[in-house]
């Protein structure tokens, strides 16, 4: 039953590789540098590409330090939903909005926003594993740093301890002059996270980031995420319902139905999965759509 | 395979020459095409085969008339700087084209240098800059632009640039005069490489720059979103993602125009002064150019002349050849590299 | 199952702050175009041409001072942006002259018989009120027509042959194309002279052969390009009714792209429309209006324009940008009509 899942996958969080125990006790140096984080919130967002009205009234609250899984079907606005948050939804032709999105407290919709400053406190992971090709994977993981500028006194501590953060420095710290696209499928997703990680984000956003890569580096990316939630708050759109049960603490259960996305229902996952409030949630958790 | 049965009590074992998982022959697909058919083919074949014939003819033409010039001269014909023919025969003449090939070289080197800052930004603009709805018309009028005929350049190179380029060129014969370069011997700025070559660089720029635009706009979006995502500026995207994806598309582009500004004859022609001597002062009022020295010099010439510059045209050929063949491969290597 | 019925707002597109970006770029103009100023008439920098350098310099420095006030990244950004759009904008200024000093220096010799006269009686420097170019634009017109009947059909075969019959030589036909795209226009008309010419004199017909050298690889390139537009599924569907390669070929495929194929020769003929060098050597110059191709010379917009120039007085240079101004008309109708077939085909 859905209640011993459970339980049975806490029990294997317990058990991690020496990697990851090993980053979480590095990482205290690196929690104690970073400010309390306030969290990610969203009021009444709706999103439109050109007249398609495509996500409705999406009110939700990130807890900072957790992990949040956006789940629902296919096309219902959860990746569109993500990347209002980083304010990437505006790339699109046609795109428009309403709402707002704070993040501790302020508005980055607001005039005058410095949106390049938004996006280094929001990170995004995406699908497809996308690191430079005309980089090492050194340059890769400090790329963060050149685009924004920023000054870090020593580079060789920085990139080590992203890349340990990542799963991945074991894998690659005698080849950091190969180029980044020499890795493998899962490698580059773990790349390209400790790419995100480099620029100290505060919200890491993941759009499905384990969909394209074999089970192995799903597992050692879930482990990460867990890792990474004691210092920074986690949004993860995921499809693998049985990987929002594994690493999220809350889930969002999207829904569209030929109207536009709206969250149907949100709360702790173990009550989204084993009582859930609404009849459509306990329908797509159970498998019988989506 | 082995097959065990048994056969009047006893039991029998033979084996079974062909194996049983063998795959087996494949049909040979004979195409028999109607007459028709076969004589549309090729037809169509030898109609294809026009570029390569016409190609050879012209090689082997240029060759077999200047035959005289080559065996006489040998070396010297693409090594020495002297052209003319004193008296009709060919102990006594002398035919070398250094000075024009050098001087077809250098003016097409400032076209591609002056133009390159040009071709980039414009490339960059019209891609990442330029604001949705201006950007068809623009690249209406820019291929307008590429088909401006030389004569016109020519002539508004000679008669509206030059003015103005002789004056520049004088400002920087005046402060930069002492590199080697920018020195003249005589205070005549016009009709030299330097005007030519800014003529020649508005000719190549539209082709330059629409192969280059071809590239930028294949650079991958995701990789550009990920700059973006990482809290980059637009010009740090470009400078992460485009520009390094682009490179090999912007050698190809330039190399394709150099390799027409090597073969540009008339607006040379109007804006050059030829000299048969190999010079590298760019803001002199003397130059060459093999096109033009073949356009001004084929009115007057004699027989003998004429062979020198059949000679002259095969090397031109051979030159631009070599050059756009190289540009080919390696816009086609950064396009394959897409896929 | 009904939902509480929501509030739709209204959209909104908060990124696009335009007062803002007015703001923007006003500001550093008007900053910029007064330091130029000032830069114009207090160094040697004089004259229109050496303001808009200034002002260039000025923008750039100004915009990177805006930005710097955010931050490094934003100055760099600025700076980037501020010579990427100013160095478009300086290409164009080139050929928006080229476009004025023809129209303004070649309009005067426009008058009502300039295009039934031709130049047997008049002198280049006569007045401009006598003589025209007849001659030249029949002349022009008779060799393109001579060349495309030429070039077009081989193109289209050439273009055929890669996209119809796929054989093996697909790759090498294309390489030969591109090469022969690079061949520069004095060898084109070099060729034509060694073989045609010195036999026979100069004439339209050498003219219109050296002219579709130069056709024949921009039209083969973009016919192939338009064919493959063809559906596959057209191609099945011609063959799976038994029809022979050569009527699919020519029933189905052509008709199918021909608005297509119709643009690429258009393209091919506004290439050589202009093109000089060649002529010098093969169809040369002559002042008569003549319809004969072969035996003598025969004028041509390109010569009459180059010999004008070579004259060099005041009426002749006139004259000269006249047969450049006619020119250039005739390739913006070529061009413009290329481009408006080419959209409607695609509808």
């Amino acid at each position: 039953m859905e209640t011993n899942g459970i339980e049975t996958n806490t029990n294997q969080r317990v058990e991690r590789d020496n990697s990851t125990a090993r980053a979480t006790t590095r990482s205290t140096d690196f929690e104690e540098k970073m400010v309390a984080t306030t969290g990610l919130q969203t009021k009444a967002i709706h999103a439109w590409f050109g007249d398609h009205h495509v996500l409705e009234d999406v009110s939700l609250d990130f807890p900072a330090n957790t992990v949040t899984g956006l789940i629902g079907p296919s096309g219902c606005g959860k990746s569109t939903f993500l990347r209002m948050l980083n304010r990437m939804h505006e790339f699109l032709a046609g795109a428009s909005m309403a709402g707002e999105v704070f993040l501790d407290g302020n508005e980055i919709y607001a005039p005058d926003t410095d949106v390049a400053a938004v996006r280094l406190k929001i990170g995004m992971v995406f699908q497809k594993p996308n690191p430079f090709p005309s980089m090492t994977i050194a340059e890769n993981v400090l790329a963060g740093l050149k685009l924004a500028n920023l000054k870090v006194s020593n580079k060789d501590d920085l990139l080590e301890e992203c890349l340990v953060r990542a799963g991945l420095w074991k894998e690659v710290k005698d080849r950091l002059k190969l180029s980044g696209s020499s890795l493998s499928g899962g490698q580059q997703q773990r790349l390209c996270i400790a790419r995100a990680l480099a620029v100290k984000p505060k919200v890491l956003l993941m759009d499905e980031p384990c969909s394209a890569l074999d089970p192995g580096s799903t597992l050692k990316i879930e482990d990460t995420i867990h890792e990474l939630s004691s210092s920074m708050t986690v949004v993860i759109v995921t499809h693998n319902m049985q990987q929002a049960a594994r690493v999220s603490d809350h889930c969002a259960f999207f829904l569209s139905d030929g109207h536009p996305g709206r969250v149907v229902e949100f709360g702790k996952t173990e009550v989204m999965f084993t009582s859930p409030k609404d009849q459509r949630t306990a329908d797509y958790v159970q498998g019988r759509f989506g | 395979m082995v097959r065990t049965v048994w056969h009047g009590g006893t039991l029998m074992t033979s084996v079974l020459s062909e194996p049983a998982l063998a795959s087996p022959p494949r049909r040979e697909i004979v195409d028999r095409r109607s007459l028709g058919d076969r004589i549309f083919r090729k037809g169509v074949t030898l109609g294809a085969l026009t570029a390569f014939i016409v190609l050879s003819l012209i090689a082997s033409l240029l060759f077999f008339r200047g035959f005289q010039i080559f065996s006489a001269f040998g070396l010297d014909f693409i090594t020495t700087s002297t052209w003319e023919d004193v008296d009709g025969t060919v102990e006594n003449a002398k035919f070398g084209v250094a000075a024009m090939l050098v001087g077809s070289i250098v003016v097409a080197t400032i076209a591609m240098a002056v133009a390159f800052p040009f071709v980039v930004s414009s490339a960059l603009f019209l891609e990442f800059y330029v604001p949705h709805k201006l950007k068809a018309v623009l690249v209406a009028i820019l291929d307008l632009m590429a088909a401006i005929p030389s004569i016109i350049y020519g002539l508004w190179g000679y008669l509206v640039l030059m003015p103005l380029a002789s004056g520049w060129a004088a400002s920087i014969n005046n402060y930069l005069g002492w590199f080697p370069i920018f020195g003249v011997d005589f205070d005549n700025f016009e009709a030299s490489p330097f005007v030519s070559g800014l003529v020649l660089a508005l000719m190549v720029l539209p082709i330059a720059m629409s192969v280059t635009r071809e590239v930028y706009s294949r650079a991958p979006l995701d990789q550009i979103q990920a700059a973006y995502a990482l809290g980059g500026s637009r010009w740090g995207a470009i400078r992460t993602v485009v520009i390094p994806f682009g490179r090999s598309g912007l050698v190809g582009g330039m190399l394709l125009g150099m390799g027409r500004a090597l073969g540009e004859t008339v607006a040379v022609l109007l804006t050059l002064n030829l000299v048969f001597e190999v010079k590298f002062q760019i803001l002199a009022s003397a130059g060459g150019s093999v096109a033009s020295l073949i356009a001004s010099r084929f009115g007057e010439a004699s027989p003998l002349e004429l062979k020198a510059l059949m000679a002259a045209g095969l090397v031109l050929f051979l030159l631009t050849l070599i050059v756009n063949f190289g540009a080919s491969t390696i816009v086609a290597r950064a396009e394959r590299r897409v896929k | 199952m009904t939902n509480i019925e929501v509030k739709i707002p209204e959209r909104q597109r908060p990124w696009i702050n335009r007062g803002a970006s007015v703001r923007e770029l006003v500001v550093p103009v008007a900053i910029a175009a007064v330091v130029a100023a000032a830069i114009n008439l207090l160094t040697g920098l004089a004259g229109a041409l050496g303001f808009y350098f200034a002002f260039v310099l000025s923008y750039a420095v100004v915009a990177w001072f805006t930005g710097r006030r955010h931050d490094k990244v934003k100055g760099i950004d600025k700076l980037a942006t501020a010579f990427i759009t100013l160095g478009f904008a300086t290409a164009f200024i080139p050929w928006a002259s080229i476009l004025f000093t023809v129209v303004r220096r070649g309009w005067p010799t426009i008058y009502g018989g300039y295009f039934t006269t031709d130049m047997r009686v008049t002198a280049a420097d006569d007045d401009l009120a006598m003589g025209g170019l007849s001659h030249a634009l029949v002349g022009t017109v008779l060799m393109l027509l001579v060349a495309s009947v030429i070039s077009i059909p081989l193109g289209i075969l050439t273009a055929a042959y890669i996209t119809e019959i796929r054989g093996k030589l697909s790759g090498f036909v294309r390489i030969m194309v591109q090469s022969m795209s690079g061949v520069p226009s004095i060898v084109a008309g070099l060729f034509i002279y060694a073989t045609v010419v010195s036999r026979f004199k100069f004439s339209g017909l050498a003219g219109a052969l050296a002219l579709s050298i130069l056709m024949l690889p921009t039209i083969a390139r973009t016919a192939e390009e338009v064919l493959k537009l063809v559906p596959e599924e057209i191609r099945s569907a011609s063959y799976a009714l038994g029809a022979s390669q050569m009527a699919t070929t020519f029933r189905i495929i052509l008709p199918a792209a021909r608005s297509g194929l119709v643009t690429a020769s258009m393209l091919g003929v506004a290439r050589v429309a202009g093109e000089t060098a060649p002529l010098i050597l093969t169809s040369f110059y002559s002042a008569v209006f003549s319809l004969k191709m072969i035996g003598e010379p025969i004028g041509s917009l390109p010569m009459y324009t180059y010999q004008n120039f070579g004259v060099g007085t005041e009426t002749a240079l006139t004259r000269a940008w006249g047969g450049a101004l006619v020119l250039m008309v005739l390739i913006l109708i070529l061009f413009s009509t290329a481009r408006l077939l080419s959209g409607r085909g695609q509808k």
